[in-house]
């Protein structure tokens, strides 16, 4: 990848990810997007909880912070609050921003603080070897399931919207190709963004659940995936095992850091 | 100019503090009794050109602190024993990869919920080894007002001098309390800032051990595109597991310390000179010590006072040096006994050591320590 | 039409997953199982970039013969 060279550490790769790990391929996508969005490379601060999938900051040539588990998102807050000129992006796993995250997520959302967050989604506790997460769908197999989870899942993009994350949207790994134009788009919302991108752990959801290579699994992807435009159309019985993919809420509400300086004018008496 | 008089709470004196130390971010969870921190926080420091977060708990108030502190903003959190728990994941964070900022933890009695009004020195030990693993930590605890303000600013440059995260205890009696305190226009005590990288930016390491035991740290968001991990790292700041790296790590942050005792500790004693009886405490029981030691001198008693100011790093030589001039050593603290049992480690039996311990929710009254000092003369 | 596509891969930085190979529409690629993707037709390439773009590794790269875009 020619945009390696720019963006990731040289001295670092190859990455610690398995063979076919799909966080490797949403990475590459995030990578893009910076490009795309053409942030200003010395003015973007990338964060990242603990999980296989955060040890992407890791690799990323940037201002980079590897947090404790689930505090991606309040390291995060307390940088751009601190100095709102920074763009900062946190790159988290399903654990990371959902169990052990979880309150920190929903207040970020409501805060509608401007950081754009990519949630590496592989259904499973990587790291710790394969433990069920709160993206784990019902009936699936993980170490701590051995008979199957009975414990539901999130929608996380749902949750996103509903706790006032102003851009959300969802990918996957196998649509790859489309997904940095998403997380563009989240860079470029002034507010709190969130990309769901689905990715596969062929080591430990793939293996336990019989779901075969990293190939088939992205062949999963591609199969069980449905454009929102096209989701329109079907019941919800039709949409029952689908993920819905593309942009799933974009609005506009007052920025925390942008409040916070309107207050400050305010104070001042510039206003 | 002269300096301004006010009348405050230790709290409030914390804040003034904190202020004239140039501090620029609070996030903060509300808890008694060290909510006015927060509050005085919130109204100060948009005034001042900072900024005040309100998080969601603790865990993520002392994550944002230390975002903050790594965009080169001078930041701090406080609370009580139960949020000082949630906060202890995220301090050895920051103690192990040296971000600089100020924790304030404003005793209530406990555990749990415990007594949220009244003064404690329960968490002594907490503040020393709350976090987890092998490391070391620097806490300091006023007595009064005045010195709430002035140890603010102290913790302050401490944490910017060693790169490390400084712990301010309180009790609830000094945060509380109303005193008069002096505040000067400028600062009397110099304003220190952490060390800054003086190398181009593409050979700085944010940990390199060869500019010292303290290593210059930049700011994100200037260029130096280095990474913080709370995985064990060497000078690069990337991760290692190699055992021969590892031991550099930890063995620099112990030395950073330990090797700058003379001036990390601070400690007032009073009539020691003659001293045979020592009485030890700290925090607001000092105040009761030190008006026992002044009874017991009415009475012809030759006792003393020793007040360690920094609690930890533990004054080690010291008490073990006081150790061998004393008769008697008396150790008064609002607990059931945490800081008692280091002193007995340092005074290395040369002492008969005298425990003064409470723990229901009321300061130990000068007339117990007075007792304590009759028993042992 | 008529573009020519250089297509590499970086033995250094892949883990032999075969997505690559799997997932190009032009078969430029060969893949056993094992062992890093060889490159046998180069010549068919159109410049999708789906390879590059999948490869969980940043060990692929797809560049247009005589110009530099990175497609
Ligand atoms: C406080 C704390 N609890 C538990 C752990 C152990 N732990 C490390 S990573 C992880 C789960 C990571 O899962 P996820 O965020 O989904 O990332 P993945 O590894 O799947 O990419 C857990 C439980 C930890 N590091 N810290
Ligand atoms: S364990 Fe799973 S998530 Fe972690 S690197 Fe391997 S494949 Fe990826």
């Amino acid at each position: 990848m020619m945009l390696a060279e720019k963006y990731l550490r040289d001295a670092m790769m190859p990455h610690m990810w398995c063979p076919g790990c799909g966080h490797g391929i949403i990475l590459q996508a995030v990578i893009r997007a910076i490009d795309k969005a053409g942030l200003e490379h010395d003015k973007t601060v990338i964060v990242s909880g603990i999980g296989c999938s955060s040890r992407a900051s890791g690799y990323m040539n940037f201002d980079t912070l590897h947090t404790t588990h689930g505090r991606a998102l309040p390291f995060a807050s307390g940088i751009k609050m601190a100095n709102p000129d920074l763009n900062v992006i946190v790159l988290t796993g399903d654990g990371d921003a959902l169990a052990i995250g979880g309150n920190h997520f929903i207040h970020a959302c409501r805060r509608n603080i401007d950081i754009t967050t990519v949630i590496f989604n592989n259904s499973i506790y990587g790291m710790t070897s394969g433990q069920y997460s709160p993206m784990t769908p019902v009936g699936q197999f993980a170490t701590t399931s051995p008979y199957g989870n009975i414990d539901r899942n999130f929608d996380v993009c749902e949750l996103a919207k509903s706790a006032g994350a102003t851009y959300v949207a969802r990918s996957t790994a196998y649509h790859a190709p489309s997904m940095p134009d998403l997380i563009v788009k989240a860079i470029n919302n002034k507010g709190f963004s969130v990309v769901e991108a689905v990715g596969q752990c062929p080591t430990y959801y793939g293996r336990r659940n019989k779901l075969g290579s990293p190939v088939d699994m992205l062949n999963w992807q591609k199969e069980h995936a449905v454009n929102v435009a096209a989701a329109a159309h079907l019941t919800p019985e039709q949409l029952a095992d689908k993920l819905i993919i593309g942009e799933l809420h974009n609005s506009s509400a007052p920025e925390f850091t942008e409040k916070y300086d309107q207050l400050v004018a305010r104070l001042q008496g510039r206003e | 100019m002269s300096p301004t008089v006010k009348l405050l709470q230790g709290n409030e004196a914390c804040v003034e503090g904190a202020l004239a130390a140039g501090v620029k971010f609070f996030a903060g969870y509300p808890i008694t009794p060290s909510t006015e921190i927060a509050e005085l926080l919130a109204e100060r420091l948009p005034l001042v050109g900072g900024r005040f977060m309100q998080m969601e708990d603790e865990i993520a108030s002392m994550a944002a602190v230390i975002g903050a502190s790594l965009t080169g903003t001078k930041a701090m959190t406080a609370t009580s024993g139960p949020g000082f728990s949630l906060k202890q994941e995220n301090l050895g964070f920051a103690i192990f990869t040296e971000i600089p900022c100020v924790v304030v933890n404003v005793m209530r009695g406990g555990p749990s919920t415990g007594l949220p009004t009244s003064p404690a020195q329960g968490d002594v030990m907490q503040a020393r080894w709350g976090t987890h693993g092998d490391h070391p930590v620097i806490a300091v605890y006023p007595a009064s007002v005045p010195e709430a303000y002035e140890l603010t600013i102290k913790a302050f440059n401490l944490s910017e001098k060693y790169r490390t995260p400084v712990i301010m205890l309180m009790d609830e009696v000094v945060g509380h309390m109303r005193e008069k305190v002096e505040l000067p226009d400028v600062p009397q005590i110099p304003i220190e800032e952490r060390p800054r990288p003086t190398v181009s930016k593409e050979n700085y390491l944010p940990y390199d051990n060869n500019q010292g035991d303290v290593p210059p740290l930049a700011n994100f968001g200037d260029g130096y595109h280095f990474h913080v991990t709370g995985l064990t790292h060497d000078q690069t700041g990337f991760p290692t597991s190699a055992p021969a790296k590892a031991k550099v790590l930890y063995e620099r942050l112990h030395r950073k310390i330990e090797n700058n005792l003379d001036d990390i500790l601070m400690w007032e004693t009073k009539d020691m000179e003659d001293a045979e009886i020592g009485v030890l405490a700290y925090g607001s029981t000092a105040r009761s010590a030190a008006r026992a030691v002044s009874l017991a001198r009415e009475q012809g008693i030759k006792a003393g006072l020793m007040r360690p100011i920094t609690i930890w790093p533990f004054p080690e030589k010291l008490i073990t040096q006081y150790a061998s001039q004393l008769k008697s050593l008396v150790v008064a603290e609002m607990n059931l006994g945490q800081y008692v049992n280091e002193v007995e480690r340092a005074a290395q039996g040369q002492v008969p050591i005298k425990r003064v311990l409470q723990a229901n929710g009321e300061l130990i009254r000068p007339d117990t320590i007075l007792q304590a000092i009759m028993e042992v003369k | 039409m008529g573009r020519k596509f250089a297509v590499a891969i970086n033995p250094k930085w892949c883990k032999k997953c075969g997505i690559c190979a799997a997932f190009c529409p032009r078969q430029v690629f060969t893949h056993k199982a094992g062992h890093v993707p060889e490159i046998t037709a180069e010549e068919k390439c159109i410049g999708c970039n789906q390879c590059e773009q999948r490869c969980p590794d940043f060990a692929v790269t797809v560049r247009g013969k005589n110009d530099e875009s990175d497609s």
